[in-house]
């Protein structure tokens, strides 16, 4: 056997819906905070969630007292005249102090090339770039210096990427899974008229209605059943593509299975296929959620940097039918 | 957090608690609410037009309930008596019911609020957008609810609070309810 | 007026056909249907695309000398080697125009090729439009999630940069796309031996709640609506807000008379009303929904309407 190589030491990006989870996240050891403005710039433009300018000048300095870095979100497609807020954002985000955007509207990305050439641009999962050369036009035109890559992925077709490209990649290791190519699904908005890409909101609370049907409990979203969960059964939240429904002669769960994404495990092969950060989901989630999976995953990355094994099912309690899966990562996910 | 199943709100003391006289209650509720929005103002304004709505707070295991309208302007807080059958007759926009060991210690930062729900220990009724939008705006104002009842006695608050301190952990023993905040209690 | 006459253009096939089907379909299209445009090329599913590959040479030239402008689609979702060579290598086609179906084509598609963008890319506002325009566009299908509001600042950008701003203005609504093949998930079978199952499915594959409501379609990798929109009692608002041509998505009906109740339809001469009858007289099997940009959710409230 070699000696151990020096491993390459990966950025874990945590989430902070609010100010309080911001502090949280900083505190049990993230490297990075995302977090986004409290509209519909924001890809998690949901109620009692987000920050104003002072929140977020206020909290990045905390980030900066604290080692650590943030990258603003602004990752919906703007209103079609009406694309001055999100420009007023990525403004907002520079004079703040943010350390990167995160963006996914071609428009958006070109303006901010142009217009804040020294802001560090990163390219949203909902931008979908999917394979080496989508990656290369974002990269080369517009100056991109980190994807953020689809959830549909193998570790082999991410190490392939980075074989392939001259950007950062950043990938998701824990929470809720997007089955569809993100930024490419409008599920929602056919159902409720209001969309990620758009308002910012999957399958919006504005349009859940539960009820207790006998022993059932119903999951509505806008008109549709979108799930009935017997007593005793772990209640899914509405999500259209992670509901029951019937295709022919199948029922049950015709796209995704109520779980949530753990690939803590797949640290030390992510690593390996060139990832440089990974990024843990729910901006949405309490800052007891925030908490538990930071410090569990700075434990993993620790554990990963110092050759000790990484421990499984840190967090299984969090997680979304309270069951986790390791997601497109794994080929047979397809 | 951890995996232990929660723990039921014990009989005997709800029994006493449910003898209380309710003016009384209401009136400290009433101060209650008022120290709270004057203490932590940027709840209330997170909260956007979901402070206009009716808040069942549904403590499942106690004899009675909390209606809730956090309007900035006039915040109120009753509480109201079960029937016999279990029931709370208010009228509201949105129902959160379960353990008053799951409400609070949602309130506290213990435990994540989608985990409860998840797992079926708490149960949502009517309004989901204005119950995320309180469980979001609670969630970041870091509440200790004896910090909170400590800081409206005024003068005493003190003295309350070095009680409340002391308390606090036979208290929570007792009746499994995590009274302070986790990560400290701070008036 | 014949010149502001709005065009109509027949998308390409999403779903799974027979090629002799899809070959046949397309020589009727190419000798009777009332269509400006025609798109081929399969955007779906890569794994369906060699099935094509040898018939399209024919069926191009079978269209084009019907008087149809050929455009052909790359593929919305592309991952894999082959599906990148395959992009780089109808980026290079010459002889016919081309259609981006996400960015990948623009990393080698020459900067004097001009190009037309499917609404599969996300084309909101005017700043990407004015972008892609610079690039090489000239033709742009809006995502159909757009509200009428937005469509309207959209084709009056488009109209001030010289670019068509399209519609998708009938068919199941394409929703989204995935690296997971539900067709072959409810099946029990992988992705990479799929069997074709999707192939017994010509409009795809209804999805229904568990109280029976209509809700989407499957179709491989894709999500779709499962009623089928018609922008009918759109028409004028949208020509009056300067949308310079109609996309007719192919389900398994007569198109060339869907294609004549749009024609009819949009000169004026047929109410929405008479449309909606023409068309499903034309043998459409899923129901007939109103489009998004109308404002009503969920799409098939307006439905059945005729």
């Amino acid at each position: 056997m070699n000696a151990p190589l020096a491993k390459t030491r990966p950025e874990l990006v945590c989430p902070a819906g609010t100010p309080a989870a911001f502090r949280t996240a900083v505190e049990a050891g993230a490297d990075a905070i995302y977090c986004g403005f409290r509209d519909e710039t924001n890809a998690r433009n949901f109620p009692g969630l987000n920050f104003d300018r002072s929140e977020l000048a206020q909290s990045i300095r905390f980030a900066h007292d604290h080692g650590t870095k943030v990258l603003v979100a602004i990752n919906t497609f703007p209103r079609a005249g009406a694309t001055a807020l999100w420009h007023k954002a990525v403004a907002d985000a520079e004079d703040a102090g943010a350390d990167a955007v995160i963006l996914a509207d071609l428009g958006l990305v070109a303006h901010a090339a142009v217009k804040h050439p020294n802001l560090r641009r990163h390219l949203s999962v909902q931008a979908a770039a999917s394979n080496p050369d989508a990656i290369r036009f974002w990269v080369e035109t517009f100056g991109i210096r980190r994807v953020v890559l689809p959830r549909i992925l193998s570790v082999a077709e991410i190490a392939a990427i980075n074989a392939e490209i001259t950007c950062e990649t950043e990938v998701f290791v824990f929470g809720g899974l997007c089955v569809m190519a993100e930024g490419r699904c409008s599920l929602s908005s056919h159902a409720t008229g209001k969309s990620p890409n758009m308002q910012g909101v999957c399958s919006p609370p504005s349009h859940v209605v539960y009820k207790e049907e006998g022993d059932d409990l119903v999951a509505k979203l806008g008109a549709y059943t979108i799930d009935r969960t017997p007593k005793g059964v772990a209640a899914p939240y509405p999500t259209l593509c992670k509901g029951r429904f019937t295709a022919g002669t199948y029922q049950g769960h015709v796209f995704e299975d109520p779980v949530s994404l753990d690939a803590a495990m797949l640290i030390p092969p992510l690593v390996d296929a060139g990832v440089t950060a990974f990024k843990i989901e729910g901006r949405q989630r309490s800052r007891a959620y925030t908490q538990a999976v930071v410090a569990a995953f700075r434990k993993a990355v620790d554990d990963h940097l110092a050759g000790r094994p990484i421990a499984a099912d840190m967090t299984r309690r969090l997680a979304e039918g309270q069951t986790t899966t390791a997601g497109a990562y794994k080929k047979t996910w397809r | 957090m951890t995996d232990a199943p929660l723990p039921r709100f014990p009989r005997l003391v709800d029994r006493v608690l449910g003898r209380l006289p309710t003016l009384p209650l209401d009136l400290a509720l009433r101060r209650f609410i008022t120290s709270l929005a004057d203490r932590h103002p940027s709840l209330f304004s997170r909260l956007g037009d979901q402070a206009e709505k009716r808040f069942l707070i549904d403590p499942v295991d106690v004899s009675f309930g909390f209606l809730l309208r956090p309007d900035p302007a006039m915040p109120r807080l009753e509480a109201i008596k079960r029937d016999a059958d279990g029931t709370i007759d208010a009228q509201w926009d949105a129902r959160i019911a379960g353990p008053l060991a799951a409400l609070v210690g949602m309130v506290h930062g213990a435990l994540d609020g989608d985990a409860l729900f998840f797992s079926r220990d708490i149960v949502i009724e009517g309004d989901t957008e204005a119950v995320l939008g309180l469980r979001n705006a609670v969630d970041d104002a870091e509440l200790d609810l004896a910090g909170e009842v400590a800081a409206m006695t005024g003068p005493a608050a003190g003295f309350v609070a070095e009680v409340i301190r002391r308390a606090a952990p036979v208290a929570e023993r007792l009746t499994g309810v995590a009274l302070v905040r986790s990560g400290g209690f701070a008036p | 007026m014949s010149e502001t006459r709005p065009a109509l253009v027949l998308g390409p096939l999403l779903f799974n056909w027979p090629v002799d089907k899809w070959a046949d379909f397309l020589a009727r299209i190419a000798d009777e249907a009332d269509v400006d445009r025609v798109h081929v090329g399969e955007v779906v599913c890569s794994k369906r695309e060699p099935f094509y590959a040898d018939r399209l040479p024919e069926v191009i030239e079978r269209l084009q000398r019907g008087g149809k402008t050929v455009v052909v689609d790359t593929l919305a979702l592309v991952t894999l080697k082959r599906e990148r060579a395959l992009v780089a290598d109808l980026a290079g086609l010459d002889g016919v125009e081309i259609e981006i179906n996400d960015f990948t084509p623009l990393a080698s598609l020459p900067a004097d090729r001009r190009f037309a963008v499917s609404p599969l890319v996300n084309v909101y506002d005017e700043g990407t439009l004015g972008w892609l325009a610079a690039r090489g566009a000239w033709s742009v299908c809006l995502p159909p999630e757009l509200p009428f509001a937005s469509i309207a600042t959209m084709a009056a950008a488009g109209t001030a940069l010289g670019v068509e701003t399209q519609i998708f203005a009938f068919g199941r609504l394409p929703l989204a796309i995935s690296g997971r093949c539900y067709h072959a998930r409810i099946q029990g079978l992988a992705k990479d031996s799929c069997r074709y199952v999707c192939a017994e499915d010509p409009d795809g594959l209804d999805v229904d709640t568990l109280d029976g409501e209509a809700f989407l379609a499957i179709n491989g990798v894709q999500t779709l609506s499962q009623s089928c929109v018609a922008a009918l009692d759109e028409a004028e608002r949208l020509i009056a807000a300067g949308v310079g041509a109609f996309r007719l998505s192919p389900q398994d009906c007569d198109m060339v008379a869907v294609a004549a109740a749009f024609r009819a339809r949009l000169a004026g001469t047929i109410d929405g009303t008479e449309a909606r009858a023409a068309i499903v007289a034309a043998g459409l099997k899923p129901p007939l929904g109103v489009p998004m940009m109308s404002g009503s959710w969920p799409a098939t409230a307006g439905a059945p309407r005729a």
